[in-house]
């Protein structure tokens, strides 16, 4: 008797720890099969069939009622034709403390900024994971140190980002990418501290009434490096400039009717410009009677280098409009559709894509993606991916 | 043992039916009607904060079911709409994405989604007051706070409902992107619960009927549905909303309730 007794207080002194503190794990883990629709245009790549597998897990722990947080998100994925695919990451890894007015976080994080959809243009806390997709949205962990604080007049972040990502690339058997492979084994940088330079950012955000208003200022490793053909003339070998950056993004809300802008300007030592992405977003609610939702987008990306020429390497995005719908049809699979399409107007350079994904049971996600690319104009990266559009489908299970 | 602080709240509301119910005698139905619901606003009014978490369990006509898992934070306000922040636990491919509403009475509410896989905040339009919550019979309207000014009111008379004597309202809503021409609401006449609601869709067909079960008291003062259930008539599916965990006074402030606390939503 005595002894259950004792087992049972045990039972309650656990059940009011758990209370106190919290902890979650949560995992996903997925199937992705691409199918490419031409032979590759460069010797060494697969020709029609790629497949992966990958998993992210997510392990969440907090006490003082939340104040303060600890995260880890490993992320792996297997690729079957393209070993630079083949990769591992720190998502994130970090400790966060919550006060009143203020919040401190610390360790390996992901930041977003930004309000467009086709472009994430003023985004640049976090390197790209270029591997992951082309459409920039997968993005490598980023050490740093944030200090977020909440005044009346909006959020200030300070960033301290020591430690300085490479971007990574397609390899050798691997679609997507131009004729001569990226050499990462061999970079260079502008700054003698090379990987090891600290970058700052200074950020400001606020929402007022129907408005969403953000701007920053950002020093140091452009996130973008520059591709040079190496002495041998066999590889791409990237070089990392430092930069100072200013960069907008403004949001109103009026209605059904969304106006987005972004926009930068950007100082290097060989060059700097303007560039920006601005559009709108209208959605019929309750579309035809029914309860699918369609949202119309038309955005249009500007930038003042001009179009890449013989002479120049220009922007890919420096006149180009695009058009998108996004379908969400409200049902218990969330199923969702977005078609986007996009067309330089200064040359001939188009592309097409459409993602779909729904629910299956209770624990798994499907997505169809389509891409299309198509590009007659040779200063055009789009020209080097003229064989490489694909079909992709996704299956994923949490846990 | 009962304080001073209950004692003075018991007063007040005893005072405030005395008022409303003179008011009620001497009026026009419309009159009544605002009265009346005017009146199961107040006697719900400064509970100050409050946190709970919500299973929904969407049922289609086949029995197939599929469940919701969420936590909902919410501040009262005096002057305007509440605010609230609702955290997605299930299903499980959403979980960790956080909803960030100011609502207002007249106004299009403030929308913020937070999405986590690309740590992104996304102010949304408020408009789709119609559609489905998370595939649910709920649309959003049906789960935004209850606000004076949102409808128009007319009593139409008395009615016994879960064993209680209720008063009857017909509320029709003011905003043109409401789903609905009307809905009737069933009011006990002890405590001003809501017993009921039936939904009348754009061509004044009756669509929905919610109803609540096992309410329970908070704070001696405040009371809240452990169960509520939307019938959906036209379509067969049925959404089952259970509360747990209740909690009021927890001293949760404006700071709760902004893109950071959105980012960083459990």
């Amino acid at each position: 008797m005595a002894f259950q007794w004792s087992s049972l207080s045990a039972v309650l002194l656990l059940t009011s720890v758990a209370m106190a503190n919290e902890f979650e794990v949560s995992a996903n883990v997925g199937f992705e099969g691409r199918y490419f629709f031409e032979q590759g245009a460069y010797a060494e790549q697969f020709s029609h069939m790629q497949s992966s597998v990958f998993a992210e897990a997510e392990l969440y722990y907090d006490w003082n009622d939340g104040s303060d947080s600890l995260v880890f998100v490993p992320f792996y994925r297997l690729d079957n034709q393209d070993s630079q695919r083949t990769h591992a990451d720190i998502r994130e890894l970090s400790y966060v403390h919550v006060a009143d007015n203020w919040e401190l976080r610390l360790g390996i994080r992901k930041e977003f900024w930004g309000v467009t959809e086709f472009q994430h243009l003023v985004d640049v806390i976090n390197q790209t994971d270029a591997v992951e997709d082309i459409d920039g949205e997968d993005k490598l962990g980023q050490p740093m140190i944030n200090l977020s604080i909440v005044k009346d007049w909006g959020i200030t972040d300070l960033y301290l980002l020591p430690g300085f990502r490479e971007r990574s690339f397609a390899g050798k058997k691997g679609r997507l990418r131009g004729p001569l492979v990226v050499d990462t084994g061999s970079v260079s940088y502008e700054s003698s501290a090379q990987q090891k330079h600290v970058d700052y950012a200074l950020r400001w955000s606020h929402s007022l009434g129907d408005f969403d208003l953000g701007s920053y200022w950002f020093h140091g490793t452009n996130r973008e490096p520059m591709l040079t053909v190496s002495s041998t003339s066999s590889t791409l070998t990237p070089y990392y400039q430092q930069m100072d950056q200013i960069g907008v993004d403004y949001q109103a809300t009026l209605g059904s009717w969304l106006w987005k802008l972004e926009g930068l300007y950007r100082d290097t030592k060989l060059d700097d410009f303007f560039a920006s992405q601005a559009g709108l977003e209208y959605t019929f609610v309750g579309f035809f009677d029914t309860f699918t939702d369609l949202g119309l987008l038309l955005e249009y990306a500007w930038d003042s280098r001009g179009q890449a020429s013989e002479s120049s390497t220009g922007a890919n995005l420096q006149n180009d409009l695009f058009l998108g719908a996004r379908i969400a049809l409200n049902d218990a699979q969330s199923s969702e559709l977005l078609l986007g399409l996009r067309a330089d107007l200064e040359h001939n350079s188009q592309s097409l894509f459409i993602e779909a994904n729904r629910r299956l049971a209770d624990n798994y996600k499907i997505g169809l993606d389509i891409r299309l690319l198509q590009s007659s104009y040779q200063y055009d990266q789009v020209y080097y991916l003229n064989e490489d559009d694909h079909l992709q489908v996704s299956i994923e299970r949490y846990f | 043992m009962l304080n001073k602080k209950s004692l003075a709240g018991l007063f007040s509301i005893a005072l405030l039916t005395l008022s409303t119910n003179s008011s009620v005698m001497a009026s026009t139905p419309e009159q009544q009607g605002l009265a009346l619901s005017k009146q199961s606003k107040l006697v719900d009014t400064g509970w100050v904060d409050n946190r709970a978490d919500m299973k929904m369990y969407l049922r289609n006509a086949h029995g197939q079911e599929s469940l919701r898992e969420l936590k909902i934070k919410t501040l009262e306000l005096q002057d305007d709409g509440d605010k609230s922040l609702t955290t997605f636990k299930k299903p499980r491919d959403v979980k960790g994405t956080a909803f960030l509403s100011f609502s207002h009475a007249v106004d299009a509410d403030d929308q913020w989604l937070y999405l986590p896989a690309l740590k992104r905040v996304k102010r949304i339009s408020s408009k789709n007051k119609s559609g489905p919550f998370m595939g649910s019979e709920f649309a959003f309207e049906d789960l935004s706070s209850f606000e004076l000014e949102k409808y128009t009111y007319k009593y139409i008379g008395d009615e016994l409902i879960n064993g209680l004597d209720s008063y009857v309202i017909e509320q029709t809503p003011v905003d043109e992107n409401s789903g609905y021409t009307r809905r009737v609401v069933w009011l006990d006449k002890q405590a001003y619960r809501t017993q009921k609601i039936d939904f009348y869709d754009r061509k004044n067909s009756l669509l929905k009927t919610l109803s609540y079960h096992g309410y329970q008291q908070y704070m001696g003062q405040f009371w809240r549905a452990d169960k509520m259930n939307m019938v959906n008539h036209q379509n067969g599916k049925s959404t089952e909303l259970l509360w747990k965990n209740y909690q009021f006074k927890t001293g949760l402030k404006d700071k709760d309730f902004n893109k950071n606390a959105l980012k960083g939503a459990r």
